[in-house]
């Protein structure tokens, strides 16, 4: 009824330049942020905080910083889930050298520990491309898992060779640690993905983001219009990992409390991301929400279905969820690039004139 | 000798002069000296010099394979020439990157056409502005004042650029969905969003009708003449060539066959040859 552009004539470049240019999508917006923050956390109980919410806020900050990265630059990494692990393990040993500090600052630090790993092992981008870059991400991803194995140092020595989140509070109510509520966590990782993707919308829609793009659509070009290619992959590189280390910290600290790295930021977790990223549109901020959400649910909505109501048994309907996943990536790659955001962009292309389409 | 004397003559004074219709014609601004350019056993560019000079147009011709695109990457940076020397605006030019070359100036768009698919006609302008956006990615990433100031402005500038253009209808419209014709067209817009002061045309023209040739060409003598742009390009169509151009180089083989006005070129009897005698084929 509202949703049109129709008569919603911009004035000026800067309306024009708006994140949602039209007036009902703003609008919307604020109301899915005013639930967020206002309704969601009286409402929150554990079952859905820990199966769905919060690892959905979670991987979609993953998703975001992959997408930055894949979408946005063009560059393929394999190695998002070692690059969680760095996230992961910045935190912990912050955590564990100053207890005093805000949880908040060392999960934003061990972000800025992730973008410098993640711009060192993007320097292989600078010759080579696709295929080749994926392989090299993927070395880093086992190399770098090993390597938190291996070495002592950076799970404290601890017995089990697993790492734990001590507790922590914010503002007096604990996050992390046995004693945590459910609404504080789901706040927490609220807060992180909220910022998350205004960071990167930002980046995006100006300058930089058009370096990133330029590179992804054609290096050569971007090239001769003055792009560094260096610093555009490498502050791709870097920002990616930011987002891809928050996101990490945040499942180690908050959501797990406990992690054995090889089986938590494994390969398989490397693919999971780039699963929702694929599924929810390459390049779209709103797509790695939509991945995220999608990839979080459809083994919980299955589960309902298939089990709770029609008895299945749940290996099975643990293997429906991998067939569909399988066939929906095929689908996306092979049909629509641009994911779950483009079939929602085109509907509401449609909608868009309404009610005068020509 | 009176005012619009012709080019070959002034060469060798290099003094200011005026051209038939108004245009002021300046010292050398690029000048090559002596450029060889081999691939492996391959000579592309056989020991060539020949100079651009300050708000000229300036043709390069020849058959397929003369060597024309690769002059053309030895200016803006992509190839480097094993011999001979780039001086720019007075300046030996060292062994640059494109990107480099591109921040001294010089822009330019491609024969086979290099946009950014996956963008709209409008970013893909943009980023003909990137040289002008200097906001460090703090103040991006959270879209302060000096972002959105900065994008605005160069905004207004890309509008022009749209507005000269002619090409307002499809600001929005994903480039890859764009024919042909309108790629060109948008490609030239993101090369002059960078200002420059040295255009470069690769066959701006090729696959063109001759409605779309004539627009181009009149797009070609609008950006000299207002914005004082100097422009060398490529191309075929003789007639374009001769309409446009103040100085054209002729090449043949990776050799300088000719370098006058249209009407000597047109008389050089090396040139008549390679155009019209012995087929290369
Ligand atoms: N990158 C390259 N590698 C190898 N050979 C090349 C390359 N670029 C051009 N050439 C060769 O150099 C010669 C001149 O090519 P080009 O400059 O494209 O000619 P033109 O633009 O005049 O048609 C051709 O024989 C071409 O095959
Ligand atoms: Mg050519």
């Amino acid at each position: 009824m509202f949703y049109r552009e129709a008569g919603d004539f911009k004035t000026s470049y800067a309306a024009d330049n708006q994140t949602f240019p039209i007036a009902f999508d703003r609008y919307r917006y604020w109301v899915v942020l005013a639930i967020a923050f206002l309704v969601m956390p009286f409402i929150i109980n554990d079952y859905w905080a820990n199966a769905l919410l919060i690892p959905f806020l979670i991987y979609a900050i993953a998703a975001i910083g992959l997408n930055i990265l894949t979408g946005y630059c063009g560059q393929v990494s394999l190695g998002t889930g070692a690059f969680m692990a760095v996230g992961a393990y910045s935190c912990y040993k912050l955590m564990t050298a100053f207890p005093d500090v805000s949880i908040l600052i060392h999960v934003v630090l061990a972000g800025g520990i992730t973008a410098m790993v993640g711009a060192a092992f993007g320097l292989p981008s600078l010759r080579i491309k696709g295929f080749y870059l994926a392989v090299a991400t993927l070395a880093a991803q086992f190399f770098l898992v090993w390597l938190f194995n291996k070495v002592p140092w950076f799970y404290n020595n601890s017995a089990s060779g697993q790492i734990s989140a001590p507790e922590r509070f914010v503002f007096g109510v604990p996050v992390t640690g046995a004693n945590t509520d459910a609404w504080a966590v789901y706040l927490v990782c609220l807060v992180f993905v909220t910022g998350s993707a205004i960071i990167a919308r930002n980046m995006t829609r100006g300058s930089m983001g058009r370096k990133w793009m330029a590179i992804r659509d054609m290096d050569i070009a971007a090239e001769i219009i003055g792009v560094n290619p260096l610093r555009a992959k490498l502050s791709a590189f870097a920002v990616s990992s930011f987002f891809v280390g928050i996101s990490g910290a945040l499942f180690f600290s908050v959501y797990l409390g406990a992690v054995e790295v090889g089986e938590v930021f494994g390969i398989n977790k490397s693919f999971l991301v780039l699963f929702m990223v694929i599924i929810g549109g390459l390049g779209s901020i709103f797509g790695s929400f939509a991945g995220a959400a999608f990839i979080v649910c459809l083994p919980v909505v299955l589960k309902l279905i298939g089990v709770d109501l029609f008895g299945w048994p749940p290996d099975l309907v643990a293997h429906f969820n991998l067939i569909i996943v399988g066939l929906l990536i095929m689908f996306f790659l092979i049909k629509e690039p641009h994911g779950l955001a483009q079939l929602w962009r085109v509907a509401k292309e449609k909608l868009r004139l309404w009610p005068f389409p020509h | 000798m009176n005012e619009t004397a012709t080019p070959q003559m002034q060469d060798q004074t290099l003094e200011d002069y005026t051209t038939a219709d108004g245009r002021k014609i300046g010292g050398v601004m690029m000048d090559l000296k002596s450029i060889t350019l081999r691939f492996g056993g391959l000579i592309a560019i056989n020991d060539i010099s020949f100079n651009i000079r300050q708000g000229e147009i300036r043709a390069i011709i020849g058959p397929n394979g003369a060597g024309k695109s690769s002059m053309l990457n030895v200016i803006s940076g992509f190839y480097q020439p094993q011999e001979g020397e780039v001086w720019f605006m007075g300046k030996k030019r060292p062994t640059m990157r494109p990107y480099k070359v591109a921040r001294q100036g010089i822009a330019r768009t491609f024969q086979n056409i290099a946009l950014f698919e996956g963008m709209t006609v409008l970013d893909n302008i943009m980023t003909g502005r990137l040289n002008f956006m200097k906001t460090g990615w703090v103040a991006q990433s959270i879209w302060l004042g000096s972002a959105k100031k900065e994008e605005t402005i160069n905004r207004q500038k890309v509008e022009e650029i749209i507005d000269f253009l002619e090409i307002q209808t499809i600001r929005k419209t994903p480039v890859g969905r764009l024919p042909y014709g309108l790629k060109k067209r948008v490609e030239l817009a993101r090369a002059l969003a960078a200002e420059p002061n040295l255009l470069l045309l690769d066959e701006p023209m090729a696959g063109m009708n001759v409605e779309e040739k004539e627009d181009m060409s009149r797009f070609i003598l609008d950006v000299n003449d207002e914005f004082g742009t100097t422009i060398a390009l490529i191309e075929h169509d003789m007639g374009v060539v001769m309409d446009l151009s103040d100085r054209v180089v002729v090449m043949d083989y990776g050799k300088k066959i000719g370098d006058g006005t249209p009407d000597e070129v047109r008389n050089n009897q090396e040139v008549i040859e390679a155009y019209l005698g012995v087929s290369h084929d």
